[in-house]
Formats: structure tokens, C-alpha cells, sequence
């Protein structure tokens, strides 16, 4: 079977946390713990001018409790954080499907397998 | 089982359309809520849903946690007026509430008249029409108040809509009423350039408007101009970000009509037939050249032309107004001039462009006025009558509340007449809502007999509540849900009870079981339902309310152009619910009630330019109030889930005056001003002017344990910027605070 993964296109990326919390609900985690946690970059100037240029990203990255919601799917629907992204961001697929989907796409686009 | 209501996983499911509380705006999002022996068990998105897909934001993803919390209040509960600010609550039935508010109002009525009753509601909350009907109809009150200085939260958007607009609240056309086809439906037309201005529709979901929506459009090509003082997603994105001076938006926007009048690239044809007074709005614009503004906002002529050209060009083009437009004395003019630039492109009422509401008489927050005598009506604090004090025609005119800051006015004087209780209902007022917190908190120490009806104990219920009336969530209730209060209904959800919490009652429950004891003429339904058709009539004619819950959700006859159908006017004919028939550009009533009828701007009252003295000790510009993810004004602190993404009340501060100032990343800090200060913790973000400082609103700690047997809201001014806000500084019509556009200083706190 092939491999599953999440395909996060994070310039739609608006940092909502809906994905944290909709895992945390899957998985029923604690404070302190999550299967997929917001990192925030920047904002920094990348080109000086009136007004300046920035930098700014957000990206949900999967941690290693990350199930894929084996469950959920299984019911047909996606996975928690795919399901509530509200800047509908995330993808679930094969790998190859979402590979393709990448490439066919504008980048800043980040693909995500989970540990086996 | 139905359509809305069946079984899956061993769980009964069941769909509904959110509103609040939690608190939230009308969108009507779509939950599927998963029940087991009577408990919510899971909360998912409805995939089904027409306008949020099966995305939901945090605050519903924790529905759970907050419907469950350890720290919910689930039972009536009473306390003696002495033993106010201390844990001293008696857990009592309902029918000894009702008993408590029955004779409490009796005597209050029999002693001072039932004007010293007053109502309080708060933003957003599924209550416009129940909090206005229970004051009028119920208390027999025409004192129904929103007790945020200068309406500062729509009032002026409100105004302009009515008195110059004649028409339901203007939206950004995202094509929420094609439900099967969205963006993709033949009669719709993708919005070209979108202003998104002094607004955060991606977390505050204002008035109802899905604000992920305008990232779908963006995916599909709409262009951005975003006008914040700090930088956001839409400024990262934008083709133009106007960061301007906090306070200044009414000049940037006369500036960008002066180009597009300059550069004649207005819509001739509606300018000529649909508006009102635009030669003198023509010649107004003069006064504010892109060179002369770029001073005053700070904002570069290059991107003031360039930014007024693009929205122009665009076929078509839209505006989407923010909270920013009301939070500043000169928010009127603001909105008028916003109004101005949203018609002089064509972009009024057509596919992709600002649609507006057809007209309606019933308004929710006006059910119940004709129950008051002729004489009751004319009490109202503001009236015109000159029977509630200060006239602020402006106001009470096309709003039916009291003038905001004036039941502070009159519980510290008794001018016009004394205020002996309150009922407040969906409000935090000392927490979030009003300026001067601590003056509103004496004040309803005051009072004989304070009712409040929440979720939780808030600071304000802790200080001076006497009766406590426990409310249900959205999935412990029955009700309907339409964006925009009704006043531009796009799309009407029902929410279908799921679950019953304790003892808690929704606010309509109350609302008719009240009704029913203190004046039954006033509420004939025998049961929720029939209530529930009735309202329902209002928006969606004819459709019963199991009707709509078989369909989940319906849409309201849509129409656009509706100026130039005869559907825009309530007698038939072309035209708009305005005196000339046409957007009034230039507004005869503002002159009649004392003001300018075109649009000027005008300096915040606190600026670098108005009082360059009292700069030297607070040499920044504070905006405050920016939206969280997590939180929805005053509430959701106590949620572990929510208050693990946004712990602290955060200041933000660009780095290099940070430096300047010895404040680093997370330090906490005082922002201080001659009004008060508050206590927040230093956030360096690159996205703010050097000169600007931005703190956030309605902090409180509900995790502080209670301080020498006082259960009380000691913490609620620790960090309530509002500190800063000083009373009634608002505008001439009676609209609009400066809680945008203030003044301070900052500087490093003990931990």
C-alpha cells in the first residue's frame, strides 16, 4: 500500500491553531503535548522600501503522535487537522498523489510523511 | 431520527449551526456533535456546510472543555447585596429567581419608575433581539444599553448604513448565498481588489462574515490592500499595506477619493444618478491632496495614489469596514468617507462588490418598543426628547439603545434620574467593555439589585452580581442563526439542541418565561418553537422552524442591484431609504443634529499633533484591541487548551524601541498614561511602527486564587487597557471612543 502523508501548502498557512486543537481533541492530549504544533517564523524585513518587505510564515509541522487519524479515515473523513485547517491548507493522499499535486501547484509547499 | 439528528458510533449525532455562546459572531458554522448518555462526547466540523466546510476555529474545537469546565456556573444562584466581591453565593431554584426579579422590579418600578432598570448586552452574542425584548417588553424599560464608550463597536458603521446608506450593513460579496456553486455560480463575479480595512476577519469572523473566506477568494486571484497599523496576514499578502498613524484613517480615506476624483476615475454614471451631494463631496476632497496626508498618516503619497488607483480600476473592487472604523471619536466621518469610497467605483450592490440588506422595519433589537408607553419611550438616556438628559439624536435614533456612557453619568449623579438595577446579560462590563472600568465598577456597587446571566463567574457577576441566571451553550439550545443580526442575511442556520447542561436555561427561555410573568400581553407563544417560527418569519417568510431544522440551513430571497429594482425601498420604487433616494454623500441630518454633513477629519483628541506637550512624557500612539485566535473578548481565560496558545496579555513594541526602552522579548511591562496604566508582557514584533504601541484588551486571571476570603475581581484591573480609555471622550453625535488612538508610555515592571 502506498506510503500516506499531509501536504501543507503554508502561504495559506494564517496560524489559526485549529489544526493543534482538533489533534489534541483526536488524540486527547494534555497541555504541553501535540501531533502537530504551529511554528512561527519571522516577521522580519527581507526587502527594505516603502513599506518594507516581510517575511512571515506560519507552518503546522506533525510531531511524532501523529496517527493520521487512522480512525477518522477509515470513516471517511479526513484527518482531524486536514478536516479544520481553515485556511483549507492541508492535503491527505498518497504520497505519489500529493507529490504531483505539489509540483502543479505555486511552491512554498511542504511535504509531510509520518514515522512508520 | 432526521435529517439532522441520527445515529452513528454508538453516538446520537447532532447537526447544528453555531452561534454563541461561546461568544462568537453570527457566522453559523457547522458542527456535528456527538452525544452519548446525554453527555457531548466529540465536536467536529459538518464537511456539508455550505460556508465553512467542516473547518471550525479553536474556540469551537475546545466545545467540550467549556461546556464541562470545573469552574461553569450550572444552577441559579443568589448573594446578599452585603456580601458583594465575596464567595458568599446560595445555590436557589428558578421559580425563586423569577420570585427575586419579580419583586425586585415591582418595588423599583412603584419607587423611582421603571427607567431606573437598565439592560446591558454584549457584542456579538446570539441575543440582539433578547436582551432589547426583555428590557421592553419585560422590564418595561426603555433603557436597553451597550455600555462601550461612544458605541464604539458598530455605532458608526450603523449610523452611516442608516442615515446615509438607508440600507442593511454593506458586506464584501463572497458569494455565501450561491450555496451549491460558491465562487463558481454563474451570476457571481470574484472580487478583483479587496480593501481590507482596520479589520481581522480571519479571527474575529465580524458581524457574521466567514473571514477564511477572503483567503478562498485570494486563492482564486482577488488582489489585497490591506490599511492596519500592524502588519497582519493581509498586509503580508497585500499588494499595497498602508500602515497608517492609528487615528488617521478618515484623512487616508478623503486622500484616496481626492485621487480618484482627481484622476476622474469614478463611476460617472452612479455618482450623477445615485448620490447625494457629490459635487460638494467633490470639492471636500480637495482639502485632503495624497502630500498633506501623507503627513498626517505617515503613510508615503507613492502608495497613497498608487493603492486609490488600484481599488479604482478594479471591476469590481470591495471594502470590508473593521472594528477600526468605530474606535475613534471621528469614526462617523470615517465611515462616511469609507461609504463614499465603497460607491464612487460602482461597487455598490453587484456581484463580487459590497452588497447591502434590503430594507426592514423589524429590527431585532427594536422588538418590544412599541409595549412602552409614548411617555417611557421618551426617558430613554439620549432620547430626543430631552426626558433622558443630554439629547444624542444620532444615536437613538436609528439604535434602540440608551447613548452608551450615559448610565454612568447617570448612576454617579442621578442626572437625568437615578439607575437603581441592572440586568446584564452576555457582558463583561468592568472586564472588557468599558472605558474607565473602575468608575463603572463603583458605580454598579451603587445599585439596589444587579441580575447577570453568563457561563461563568466573571469579574463583573464576582463584584457586584446579587442573582446569578446560569445560560446554555449553543448545543444545550434551540435558535436560529442569520449573518448580520438579519440586518443582510446571506444565509439562516438552525441550532438544534443537543444536550442539556445542570439547571441552564438559554437566553430565549428566559427571555419568554420572564416575559410570560412580567407582561404576558407582550409574549403570546406558548413554547420555544412557536417563538422560533415567528422569528424565523422575519427573515425566511413563510418557513417554519422545523422546516428549516430539516433543511439545516436555508438562504433569504438574494438580489443584487436592488436600488435600481424597486427592491431596495419599502414602497416599490427605485432608490434607496434616504431622504433624496440616493446615498447621501453629504447628510442633511448631521447638519440638523450639529455636525458637519460631510465627511472631515479630525485629530484624535491624545496625538503627536493635537497635544505634542503631554507627547514628551507619553511619547507613543497606543492602538489596543487587536483580536486573538483563542479568545473571543473577555471569555474562554479559564480554557487550558485555548489559554496554552495565548497564556499572557501581550503588548507589542518594535524591536529597536524596545531596545531604546531596556524591554526584552517576554519581559513584563506597564503601558501608562494620565488616565491609568496596565500591566501586559512586552512582545518585540517588527509588524508596528517605532512610534506605536499595541496592547490587547479584556485580560483577567480566572486561575488567581481568591485574595483574603474575597471572591473578587481584584486581577480585572491589573491588565485592563481600557485603564487608559478615560469616560465619555467621544464624539460630537455621541459616537465613537478613542480606544484606537490613545497615548503612553512604557516601561519594564517587576515580575
Amino acid at each position: 500500500m502506498s506510503k500516506k502523508g499531509l501536504l501543507i501548502d503554508y502561504k495559506y498557512c494564517t496560524g489559526c491553531h485549529s489544526c493543534e486543537v482538533a489533534c489534541k481533541n483526536h488524540l486527547d492530549l494534555p497541555v504541553g503535548k501535540w501531533g502537530i504544533k504551529l511554528i512561527e517564523v519571522g516577521p522580519f524585513i527581507i526587502e527594505q522600501g516603502t513599506p518594507d518587505k516581510f517575511e512571515w510564515i506560519y507552518l503546522p509541522v506533525p510531531t511524532e503522535l501523529c496517527d493520521m487519524c487512522v480512525d477518522e479515515v477509515e470513516k471517511g473523513y479526513k484527518p482531524m487537522c486536514a478536516h479544520h485547517c481553515l485556511g483549507d491548507c492541508i492535503d491527505y493522499g498518497t504520497v505519489e498523489e500529493l507529490a504531483k499535486l505539489m509540483e502543479s501547484r505555486p511552491g512554498k509547499q511542504t511535504l509531510y510523511m509520518p514515522i512508520d | 431520527m432526521s435529517s439532522w439528528k441520527y445515529e452513528e458510533d454508538g453516538c446520537t449525532v447532532v447537526e447544528t449551526c453555531a452561534w454563541s455562546p461561546p461568544g462568537d459572531h453570527p457566522v453559523g458554522c457547522g458542527l456535528k456533535l456527538y452525544v452519548k448518555n446525554g453527555e457531548l462526547v466529540k465536536a467536529i466540523g459538518n464537511p456539508e456546510h455550505p460556508i465553512t466546510n467542516g473547518r471550525l476555529c479553536p474556540r469551537c474545537l475546545a466545545l467540550r472543555e467549556y461546556i464541562y469546565h470545573p469552574q461553569r456556573v450550572i444552577y441559579p444562584m443568589k448573594r446578599a447585596p452585603e456580601d458583594r466581591g465575596k464567595d458568599a453565593w446560595t445555590r436557589i431554584s428558578w421559580a425563586e429567581a423569577y420570585d427575586l426579579i419579580e419583586e425586585n422590579v415591582a418595588r423599583i418600578k412603584k419607587e423611582y419608575g421603571a427607567e431606573a432598570i437598565f439592560s446591558v448586552i454584549g457584542t456579538g452574542r446570539d441575543m440582539w433581539h433578547t436582551v432589547p425584548f426583555i428590557t421592553f417588553g419585560a422590564l418595561g424599560s426603555p433603557n436597553f444599553t451597550y455600555i462601550h464608550s461612544g458605541w464604539s463597536c458598530y455605532g458608526p458603521r450603523c449610523a452611516i448604513s442608516a442615515y446615509t446608506l438607508g440600507a442593511g450593513y454593506p458586506e464584501v460579496d463572497y458569494a455565501a448565498m450561491f450555496q451549491d456553486k460558491r465562487y463558481d455560480h454563474p451570476d457571481y463575479k470574484l472580487t478583483e481588489v479587496l480593501v481590507v480595512w482596520g479589520k481581522e476577519p480571519l479571527k474575529s469572523n465580524a458581524d457574521g462574515l466567514f473571514g477564511h473566506a477572503f483567503v478562498d477568494m485570494m486563492k482564486r486571484g482577488t488582489k489585497i490592500i490591506s490599511v492596519d497599523p500592524r502588519l497582519t496576514y493581509w498586509g503580508k499578502n497585500a499588494e499595497y499595506w498602508l500602515q497608517l498613524r492609528p487615528g488617521t484613517d478618515a484623512a487616508l480615506a478623503l486622500a484616496m477619493l481626492n485621487v480618484i476624483v482627481n484622476e476622474d476615475l469614478y463611476d460617472h454614471e452612479f455618482c450623477e444618478n445615485w448620490v447625494f451631494g457629490w459635487d460638494e463631496l467633490k470639492e471636500r476632497v480637495q482639502e485632503y491632496p495624497p502630500e498633506k496626508v501623507a503627513e498626517i498618516t505617515w503613510v508615503p503619497k507613492e502608495q497613497i495614489i498608487g493603492a486609490a488607483r488600484l481599488y479604482a480600476n478594479a471591476n469590481p473592487g470591495s471594502i470590508s469596514w473593521g472594528l477600526a472604523t468605530d474606535q475613534k471619536c471621528n469614526g462617523v466621518q470615517f465611515a462616511h468617507a469609507l461609504l463614499a469610497l465603497m460607491c464612487c467605483c460602482g461597487n455598490i450592490d453587484v456581484p463580487g462588490g459590497i452588497i447591502v440588506g434590503a430594507p426592514s422595519f423589524a429590527a431585532p433589537m427594536w422588538w418590544g418598543w412599541d409595549s412602552l408607553s409614548p411617555e417611557m419611550q421618551a426617558k430613554r438616556l439620549g432620547s430626543d426628547s430631552g426626558m433622558g438628559g443630554d439629547r444624542y439624536p444620532a444615536v437613538t435614533t436609528a439604535i434602540s439603545t440608551a447613548q452608551p456612557d450615559m448610565p454612568l453619568d447617570a448612576m454617579e449623579t442621578g442626572y437625568p434620574y437615578p439607575l437603581k438595577m441592572s440586568w446584564i446579560m452576555s457582558s463583561n462590563p468592568i472586564a472588557c467593555p468599558t472605558a474607565a472600568p473602575q468608575r463603572w465598577d463603583k458605580a454598579f456597587k451603587k445599585l439596589d439589585f444587579n441580575v447577570v446571566c453568563d457561563l461563568f463567574m466573571t469579574p463583573s457577576a464576582a463584584s457586584f452580581g446579587d442573582l446569578f441566571l446560569p445560560v446554555s451553550t449553543f448545543a444545550e439550545k434551540d435558535g436560529i442563526v442569520n449573518t448580520h443580526y438579519g440586518s443582510l442575511s446571506m444565509f439562516t442556520g438552525a441550532i438544534n439542541k443537543a444536550i442539556q447542561v445542570g439547571e441552564c436555561k438559554a437566553d430565549d427561555e428566559i427571555l419568554l418565561e420572564l416575559g410570560k410573568r412580567l407582561n404576558p400581553s407582550a409574549f403570546p407563544w406558548e413554547t420555544m418553537d412557536e417563538f422560533l417560527t415567528w422569528e424565523l418569519d422575519q427573515y425566511i417568510p413563510g418557513m417554519s422552524i422545523e422546516e428549516l431544522r430539516d433543511k439545516k440551513w436555508a438562504v433569504p430571497e438574494w438580489n443584487y442591484l436592488k436600488y435600481r429594482n424597486g427592491l431596495q425601498n419599502f414602497d416599490g420604487q427605485d432608490g434607496f431609504v434616504t431622504a433624496s433616494r440616493k446615498i447621501e454623500l453629504m447628510e442633511p441630518l448631521f447638519a440638523e443634529w450639529g455636525d458637519d454633513p460631510l465627511p472631515y477629519y479630525e485629530e484624535p483628541p491624545y496625538s503627536p499633533v493635537n497635544t505634542p506637550n503631554l507627547m514628551k512624557e507619553y511619547p507613543f500612539v497606543l492602538t489596543t484591541g487587536a483580536r486573538s485566535w483563542v479568545f473571543f473578548h473577555s471569555e474562554q481565560r479559564h480554557v487550558d487548551t485555548l489559554r496554552e496558545i495565548h497564556p499572557d496579555p501581550i503588548t507589542e513594541i518594535h524591536p529597536e524601541t524596545a531596545q531604546t526602552l531596556g524591554i526584552k522579548n517576554g519581559d513584563w511591562i506597564w503601558v501608562e498614561n494620565q488616565f491609568g496604566k496596565a500591566k501586559q508582557r512586552a512582545k518585540l514584533f517588527s509588524g508596528i511602527d517605532r512610534r506605536v504601541i499595541h496592547s490587547e484588551h479584556a485580560w483577567w486571571y480566572p486561575e488567581r486564587p481568591a485574595v483574603d476570603g474575597e471572591f473578587g475581581p481584584e486581577d480585572v484591573f491589573l491588565s485592563n487597557i481600557n485603564n487608559l480609555v478615560p469616560h465619555k471622550l467621544i464624539g460630537k453625535l455621541g459616537f465613537g471612543s478613542p480606544y484606537k488612538a490613545m497615548i503612553c508610555k512604557v516601561y519594564k515592571a517587576e515580575d
